[in-house]
């Protein structure tokens, strides 16, 4: 067992942990933290995305323990609790972006992502590329990629 | 996965000590082929050396007519580093290739190029541009680091900490990307510095990253997409998989060749 110690969604949080334990099963057993998913468990689907100091990283191929002291942000401290959505996740829903949502997190999380490194003003074949390390089974990425192009486009009115 | 210990050092030297004293021990870099691995239970490390603690395996520069890249620099940063993009930019399109844009958040040169797997891109820019692997004991040049699957010319407990890439005048590289994992089906880099000039290929041998001599000696007669018109190489050595026959392989190389060159003489 080893102790872990880092900041999810702004909070310091402490855990005791078999190394063997992914970030993704850190987030989702021991701080109950469910919005990040396990999708493909072959780092392809990116279901599991969240933000590691800013960056998008793939939390089912990072153990907890290699993230220690690290600032971490999940689907849930996206938004501040019990106030608007981020404009991401409102994009998200007024574009019928999701169907059956479980792949939404990752896209959500791998968007803001691209935004903080691509701009306000993506246009559809960025967003395609961008897009590469999350899969989706349902909506065939049409609306995914028009929330994307919105979504960016708000984040930046509210920047 | 099965169960390990981990070890995080702050030194090289603490480093290899590890790597030479345990059982089983394998270095962490990014993760994202070690932990995929272990995940599938197709590796067993019972020691895992993190390099993240240790200062100074990072970081991009021009030293003379070389560029150095540290191991532990993250795909990303090669990908958008204006010092590549000025002076390999051949470099920096392949690491914005690689995997996707979480993976290359994580993922590392020293990584990529020590595990060798057949299907990455690094090797083929390692040995498509003539580069030298400095690590923590000696300096090894590109033509003698491959050497098989999965396989490299470093000892036990030796460690990579910079690799070296020559200027070039001309460089290139096309991909044709498994759809669903993004690795290369077949990467085509090639190079000219004066009048050596290098054809690798990755993701199309069964061995791993190699030259293509004939395509080298039509191209060293003149550096153009038309210079390799016709040419093919034989589907003896190629790998056969689900994702494409060694047939097919073998024909994407003669074409991916002609476009990597029309790319570095764009």
């Amino acid at each position: 067992m080893t102790a872990v110690a880092m900041t999810v969604n702004g909070k310091a949080v402490t855990g005791d942990v078999d190394p063997r334990t992914l970030l993704v099963q850190f987030l989702r057993e021991h701080l109950r933290l469910t919005g990040t998913h396990v999708g493909c468990d072959t780092s392809q689907c990116g279901a599991c995305v969240v933000h590691i100091d800013g960056k998008a990283v793939k939390s089912c191929t990072t153990f907890a323990w290699q993230v220690q002291g690290a600032n971490i942000t999940t689907i849930e401290g996206l938004a501040e609790a019990n106030g608007p959505l981020h404009p991401m996740q409102e994009a998200f829903r007024e574009h019928h972006a999701l169907q059956c949502g479980y792949c939404t997190p990752g896209m959500i999380m791998s968007a803001v992502d691209i935004v903080w490194r691509k701009g306000n003003d993506l246009d559809e074949k960025t967003i395609r590329h961008e897009l590469e390390g999350n899969i989706c089974r349902c909506t065939g990425y049409h609306n995914i990629v028009k929330a994307i192009a919105a979504g960016a486009k708000a984040m930046a009115k509210s920047a | 996965m099965y169960e390990f210990k981990f070890h995080r050092p702050t030194t090289v030297r603490q480093a290899a000590g590890l790597l030479a004293r345990q059982e089983e021990a394998k270095l962490l870099a990014g993760g994202h082929t070690l932990i995929p691995t272990m995940k599938l239970r197709l590796a067993g490390p019972k020691h895992i050396i993190d390099m993240s603690q240790i200062e100074g395996l990072s970081g991009i520069e021009m030293k003379g007519r070389s560029l150095v890249i540290g191991a532990l620099t993250r795909h990303v940063d090669v990908a958008t580093s204006p010092i590549v993009k000025e002076n390999i930019p051949a470099l920096a399109e392949l690491a914005g290739l690689i995997g996707d844009p979480a993976v290359r958040h994580r993922g590392t040169i020293g990584g990529s190029i020590a595990n060798n797997d057949p299907n990455a891109d690094y090797p083929a820019a390692v040995l498509g541009l003539g580069a030298t692997v400095i690590t923590n004991k000696r300096r090894i040049v590109a033509d003698d680091f491959f050497k098989g699957l999965f396989e490299t010319a470093l000892e036990p407990d030796e460690i990579i900490v910079r690799v070296q890439f020559p200027k070039v005048n001309k460089a290139g590289y096309v991909k044709f990307p498994n759809p669903a994992s993004r690795f290369a089906l077949v990467g085509v880099f090639v190079s000219k510095r004066g009048s050596e000039i290098r054809v690798a290929v990755t993701g199309a041998g069964a061995n791993g990253v190699f030259r293509v001599k004939s395509f080298e000696e039509a191209l060293k007669k003149r550096f153009g997409a038309k210079s390799l018109d016709g040419m093919t190489i034989p589907a003896d050595g190629m790998s056969s998989d689900i994702h494409g026959s060694a047939e097919y392989r073998a024909h994407l190389v003669g074409v991916l060749a002609r476009r990597a060159v029309a790319a570095a003489t764009a």
